[in-house]
């Protein structure tokens, strides 16, 4: 029982078609051996007749030699490549290729500090938090800073951390969520004495 | 032979270590049968449905140790639905009764529930062990109970199992007086556990071998925890992220130093390279090193890491190795027996990380390699038949072409050829999944040459019938095939049905088979079950034998068909 390889060319369903290859490929290879038959049917929940005896290949015919690049949107062959759920899940995906160069290279920003003779760095991702951020700060530059407080800043020590965000305004360390703060941080400057009292004041 | 009293049968038994020995000796007289019975303590049993619960006990009384294993290999792809079956609780329902002396346990693909969990942690005063792999239906309420009252509890191993985290104290709940621990592994768990607790648990166990944390444990702790236990022999770390500038970071590098006993080491879910320094001490004396999961870890720090480890035995890496990362392990990897190599990309495009040039530089490299799982973009005949001549001693031998149907990609031709070098060449090979562009040349090839070969998985392969009636007709010591979008039809599944009673399991989905085919199977063979899932046409009746079926699952057992199959599933 072979069926015959079957090509839509009249709907627009290359769109939505499942494919065998990964988003991006093209089944080039398939031309050869003439005596390969790909009798492959599409799976039967991609299907629109979902019982049919008939069924349409899911590779394309020949003619096609190149890769082309298609949107990442494509059907996903189901249980391939075989990798377990689990393991599946483990992986957050990958949004842009930048978010995976951000998440592999870390976001390193400069650290100045009033009166220190040279800057520092720090990879923002490496802290988990507010309170970690600033214990390192402390142990870099060998100052204390105390707590943070909504109302008041930081209003126990003359050091006051603070950071230029994207809009080029330096802002107060602490008032907006961690994860919002390392991604519009660009620099860090803990600042000292008269200077720092007029951003240490509540509203 | 009748005039040996069974008392001095049973020691002599005893040094029978293997369940296929046991097994031949049982057969010899009804004498030894006995005497294996009320001497048996540990059981294998494959698949769960093979026999029920009270045949076990009926037949051995005596059980110390069981294995059980429940849904399909196909069920890891998520190709079996959700409520399929294997469920534990009528085992440790009859067992709770029965075997007043089971110490240990280890599941794979089960369903077992908290309420199992809390009967087998009550029923068992002597319960040792407790292995869970790739489990699912409980939650961290379960291993409370198991901690709590498992007295002397020396194994709790959860390896990839999907757990619900009630974020609970579990860990807390190992009383004071347990000290009795070897391994610890919660590295599937996703929420926090106590840390006190656990730095507590670990002071108190002195006998502590393998540790392997979850990712909510940070390397402060992981600091700590060496420091109580330099101890150990296998060591699976957290939160591997840290500035290396920092106070605990430093202290790691000094505790490390004195953890010689380190020979195996996993995790680094979450991971700053620049930590990685750390562990280098470690990478001397490590034999197996699992950085599959380790997505943060990848060129020039992966194989800076790799440079160190030269006696490794055991690899599972990313596919951020690439090739050139392989030609460095296989020269610096000269024990290296099994390697397992993971995808990365299982979304986009995709880069082509490893081809077949990497795998060709391992086996030129590590000629002791007997055990791959191969995950890549590309494949070519030349390359297999060159693995095959440097590596005769493949056991198990598993490759992944992303693109399944895809051929040899410099010549264009289907890779019968390179498989073909393959079971020709490894004799032992026992173990065998194929990928790429395939036709029936290849299960002529199976069928000829892999004697030993004990499971074949194929995909999206061949070209009729005969393909697979190669492989029944050749593989005489075959135990489980495994076969997906393959046009194999009633032809071949029905030509020899006394074929599938030596056998463990046959699972067929995509295939050509028919529901009437189906139909003949069971009819023939009342020792097999012949499971049909049917997940779209529920409840018709109607339904025309020529329908192809969606999937089939049959397998041998002594118990007929099982009372908890759920509705899409039809025993015929």
């Amino acid at each position: 029982m072979e069926g015959t390889v079957t090509f839509e060319s009249d709907l627009n369903l290359k769109a939505t078609e499942l494919r065998l290859g990964l988003p991006g490929t093209n089944e080039s290879e398939k031309q050869t051996p003439p005596s390969v038959r790909s009798n492959k049917r599409a799976l039967p929940d991609m299907n629109e007749e979902s019982r049919s005896k008939n069924y349409s290949s899911v590779t394309e015919a020949a003619g096609h030699g190149d890769r082309e690049t298609a949107p990442p949107s494509k059907a996903q062959v189901v249980g391939w490549p075989p990798i377990r759920s689990y393991r599946k899940n483990s992986f957050q995906p990958k949004k842009t290729e930048a978010d995976a160069d951000a998440e592999a290279t870390g976001i390193y920003v400069k650290v100045s500090m009033d009166g220190a003779p040279f800057l520092r760095k720090v990879d923002l991702k490496v802290y988990k938090g507010y309170p970690e951020l600033l214990k390192a700060l402390e142990n870099m530059f060998k100052f204390s800073i105390g707590e943070y407080s909504e109302r008041d800043g930081y209003t126990r020590s003359e050091f006051v951390p603070t950071y230029e965000d994207k809009d080029g305004d330096w802002m107060l360390l602490g008032d907006v969520p961690w994860d919002m703060f390392i991604s519009s941080c660009k620099k860090l400057r803990i600042m000292k004495g008269s200077e720092a009292r007029g951003l240490g004041c509540g509203v | 032979m009748n005039y040996f009293p069974e008392e001095v049968l049973e020691p002599v038994f005893d040094f029978l270590s293997s369940n296929r020995d046991r097994n031949a000796v049982s057969l010899v007289c009804k004498s030894w049968f006995r005497v294996d019975r009320w001497s048996r303590q540990r059981v294998f049993i494959g698949n769960c449905y093979a026999v029920r619960p009270e045949r076990l006990i009926a037949r051995f009384p005596r059980v110390r140790a069981l294995i059980l294993k429940g849904k399909p290999h196909f069920a890891d792809f998520n190709l079996v639905p959700h409520d399929w079956g294997g469920f534990f609780y009528p085992w440790i329902e009859a067992m709770a009764k029965s075997y007043s002396g089971l110490e240990e346990l280890r599941l794979k693909r089960m369903v077992v529930s908290d309420e199992s969990l809390e009967l087998l942690s009550r029923s068992f005063p002597n319960f040792k062990s407790l292995v869970l792999v790739s489990c699912e239906g409980f939650s961290t309420d379960g291993l409370a109970a198991i901690a709590a009252n498992c007295r002397l509890l020396r194994e709790l191993d959860l390896q990839e199992n999907e757990v619900e985290d009630h974020r609970g104290q579990w860990l807390s709940c190992f009383p004071d007086s347990c000290t009795s621990l070897i391994s610890l592994n919660f590295a599937c768990l996703k929420g926090e556990v106590n840390l006190v607790a656990l730095e507590r648990l670990v002071a108190r166990c002195p006998n502590l071998r393998s540790l392997r944390l979850n990712r909510t444990v940070p390397l402060d702790m992981l600091q700590k925890i060496l420091l109580r236990a330099p101890q150990l022999e296998d060591l699976g770390t957290g939160s591997y992220v840290k500035d290396p500038n920092s106070e605990p970071y430093i202290k790691l590098v000094n505790t490390v130093l004195n953890c010689k006993s380190v020979r195996s080491l996993s995790g680094f879910l979450e991971v700053s390279p620049h930590c990685l320094p750390a562990i280098y001490p470690m990478c001397l004396n490590l034999t197996s090193l699992n950085l599959s999961y380790a997505s943060g870890i990848r060129d020039t720090d992966l194989i800076k890491l790799i440079h160190h480890c030269w006696k490794l035995q055991r690899l599972w890496i990313l596919d951020f190795i690439g090739d050139e990362g392989l030609e460095v392990v296989a020269s610096t990897c000269k024990e290296l027996q099994e390697l397992r190599v993971f995808p990365s990309d299982l979304y986009g495009v995709g880069n082509a990380a490893v081809t077949e040039e990497g795998l060709v530089a391992i086996s030129k490299g590590c000629l002791k390699l007997h055990s791959l799982l191969y995950f890549c973009q590309q494949m070519t005949n030349a390359a297999l038949i060159t693995v095959a001549k440097n590596c005769p001693n493949f056991t198990l031998f598993r490759l992944c072409i992303l693109d399944p149907t895809r051929a040899d990609h410099l010549t264009l031709q289907p890779l019968d050829e390179g498989f073909g070098a393959i079971v020709q060449s490894c004799k032992g090979l026992r173990r065998l999944s194929l990928s790429g562009l395939l036709t029936d040349q290849v299960f002529h090839y199976i069928g000829m040459y892999a004697e030993q070969l004990e499971m074949l998985s194929i995909a999206f392969a061949g070209e009729g019938d005969k393909g697979m009636l190669y492989v029944l007709n050749g593989c005489k010591n075959l135990r489980k095939l495994e076969i997906r979008d393959c046009p194999f039809g009633d032809a071949a599944l029905l030509m020899d049905v006394g074929k599938y009673e030596t056998m463990r399991s046959l699972w067929m989905s995509a295939c050509e088979v028919t529901l009437g085919g189906c139909k003949v199977l069971a009819k023939k063979m009342p020792m097999l079950n012949v499971e049909i899932i049917n997940e779209k046409d529920q409840m018709e009746e109607n339904l025309d034998d020529s329908l192809k079926v969606e999937k089939m699952y049959l397998y041998r057992t002594l118990d007929g068909p099982r009372r908890d199959a759920p509705d899409f599933v039809w025993n015929l």
